[in-house]
């Protein structure tokens, strides 16, 4: 099989084959200031998201968000259909007897809450994506058993082939390879 | 995760200083505890009905704080729980206070009770089929044996898991170690002991003050009291001892987050299991229930009731919502000192309607809420003694339990 010629190059990816080498090096990027980079472990490393200066994610804010929404969404509705729209009497209660309104309420807050929560973390994540730029790479295969891998993108303003070969060099990488886009 | 060799801490960070205002805390409350339980029990002649009501909310409040270190000692060793070890000490400091506070308790058994319980008058019993119909629970001999039985079993809880936890600090490794496997074993049994005496006390100390009224949930609402206050009281006394230069680097951000978490855990809880209870006796429009809230909801008891639905859901909820608030101690003395306020008011809320609907019966006018000095000087009594005992074993042991085989995980805890 041919391949083009000039190969678009997605990042460079350095393979590390433990998870304190990999806790290092990602302390090591984050500190040269690259922005467009990702480290890939096959289990949780604690504490990696602080190494990569990760911020918190705003998915909380999303939540609450969706969360109000729903229940103030969940009590007009009820206030409207039953005093403005087709008010019926119940039990001899108020056209606007909140208490009853407040199961459902709660129920809509929290079902907006957690599609927020599961729709907001698969936008967050960009998923679902169908393709990956790093599965090219025979080796990232070991990504989901024994290696760690860290790759910083192209698209990084701070990206230079040189250089950014160079820092990985220095992290301790035991591989380091480019990755077609 | 793992300890990551933590670091013992230093004795003037775990031991309070000679001579510091901590240790003038038994002095203190001992002081303003006997003054105004003196003051108080003098004020009874005035209006003995007042005083009694004034002297349970008081005791409900102040059992509650105790019940709190009780429930969260047992909670946390029948969980083998790690994270807490380091506040565990505190809330045994507070759950010490228990025999205290069951002593102070007698006189509402022994002396108030006909002040206090319609039920304890046979002729208002024979006159009522209602009051007939539960004879055989609500009978003042039984009722004294159950009350006793309660306090029995605080006391021997109390005193059992304090003398077990404080000896482990100065016992051998092996001996810390069977200690706290004996702490764990009485943990399960304790927490059916401790579910069932304060669902009950519950019932019979403050249900039973509006005899024809019952809730199942009734118990719960106690609990969840008690539980939210807890948590509220470590974050607040553990706060307070850091300001005050101990405790630092022992109880931190990380375990502020963990306190904060439950604050606001268990004030959703309330909000759902009080708002439960009003619900369903709201939908079904039955009188005999009904009219527990209907005379709280009338006169001036219903601004109470406005400042209780807000102040203890909407308000901790939305507070106590981000993260950094829970990792600020300073943010979360606020929080826990109103969380505290709120349990004197619920308790107050709880109780004194019964009265103020007494006299509104009698006098035919509109439901008033009456404070007076007495309310002021039980408070003062009851938390007096209280803070007095807490600061008592605050000073007598080391703030965190030393041995405890597992102090290092919490002191090295961090939430991921």
């Amino acid at each position: 099989m041919s391949k083009p010629k000039h190969k678009k190059i997605f990042g460079l990816m350095a393979e590390y084959d433990t998870a304190k080498a990999i806790f290092k090096a990602c302390e090591k990027v984050r500190d040269a200031g690259y922005e467009k980079w990702d480290s890939y472990t096959p289990f949780p490393v604690h504490n990696l998201d602080k190494a990569m200066g990760l911020k918190p994610s705003i998915l909380g804010v999303i939540v609450f968000c969706c969360g109000m929404t729903g229940a103030a969404s969940a009590m007009l509705l009820q206030w409207w259909t039953s005093t403005v729209d087709y008010p019926v009497i119940i039990a001899a209660k108020p056209y606007f007897s909140y208490q009853a309104f407040i199961p459902v309420t709660f129920e809509l807050g929290i079902l907006l809450s957690a599609f927020g929560a599961v729709f907001g973390m698969l936008g967050l994540n960009k998923l679902p994506q169908w393709y990956h730029s790093l599965f090219n790479s025979e080796r990232f295969s070991r990504v989901t058993d024994d290696r760690f891998f860290i790759c910083i993108e192209t698209n990084d303003p701070k990206f230079d082939f040189e250089r950014t070969r160079k820092l990985l060099e220095g992290t301790g990488a035991v591989h380091i390879e480019e990755i077609e886009d | 995760m793992g300890s990551h060799g933590a670091i013992e801490p230093s004795k003037d960070q775990i031991w309070l200083k000679e001579g510091s205002l901590w240790r003038k805390l038994p002095l203190i409350g001992g002081v303003l505890g006997l003054a105004g339980l003196a003051g108080a029990f003098s004020q009874m002649g005035a209006d003995k009905q007042h005083f009694w009501y004034s002297y349970l909310t008081a005791l409900a409040v102040f059992l509650c704080f105790a019940l709190g270190g009780l429930f969260f000692t047992i909670i946390q060793h029948v969980t083998r729980a790690g994270w807490s070890i380091v506040v565990r000490r505190l809330a045994e400091n507070a759950m010490i206070t228990l025999p205290v506070l069951c002593v102070l308790a007698l006189p509402v058994v022994f002396m108030g009770s006909h002040e206090l319980y319609e039920w304890t008058h046979a002729e208002v019993v024979a006159n009522d089929p209602m009051l007939s119909a539960k004879k055989g629970y609500l009978d003042e001999g039984f009722w004294t044996i159950r009350m006793i039985a309660y306090f029995v079993i605080w006391s021997f809880l109390a005193i059992r898991f304090y003398s077990l936890s404080t000896s482990q600090d100065d016992a051998a490794p092996d001996a810390a170690i069977s200690k706290a496997h004996s702490m764990r074993w009485l943990s399960a049994p304790a927490v059916l002991l401790f579910a069932l005496s304060m669902t009950f006390f519950a019932f019979d100390a403050m249900m039973s003050l509006d005899p024809h009224w019952f809730s199942t949930m009734f118990g719960v609402y106690y609990f969840v009291g008690i539980a939210v206050s807890a948590h509220a009281f470590l974050a607040l006394v553990s706060a307070l001892l850091r300001r005050s230069g101990y405790l630092n680097g022992v109880v931190t951000a990380e375990h502020d987050h963990d306190l904060g978490k439950m604050m606001f855990g268990f004030t959703v809880f309330y909000s759902y299991i009080a708002f439960s209870q009003y619900f369903l006796i709201w939908y079904a429009n039955i009188p005999e229930e009904t009219r527990w809230f209907a005379y709280r909801i009338e006169g001036d008891f219903l601004y109470l009731t406005a400042l209780l639905a807000i102040g203890r859901f909407p308000l901790p909820f939305f507070y106590l919502l981000p993260r950094a608030i829970k990792r600020s101690s300073g943010a979360l003395i606020l929080m826990a000192s109103w969380i505290l306020i709120m349990e004197v008011i619920d308790m107050f809320w709880v109780v004194q309607p019964v009265l103020a609907h007494h006299h509104a019966k009698e006098s035919g006018a509109a439901m008033a809420i009456h404070v007076g000095a007495v309310d002021f000087l039980c408070l003062l009594g009851v938390g007096g003694i209280f803070l007095a005992a807490f600061g008592w074993a605050l000073g007598r042991k080391a703030m965190i339990p030393v041995k405890d085989p597992r102090i290092a995980e919490s002191l090295a805890h961090e939430n991921f």
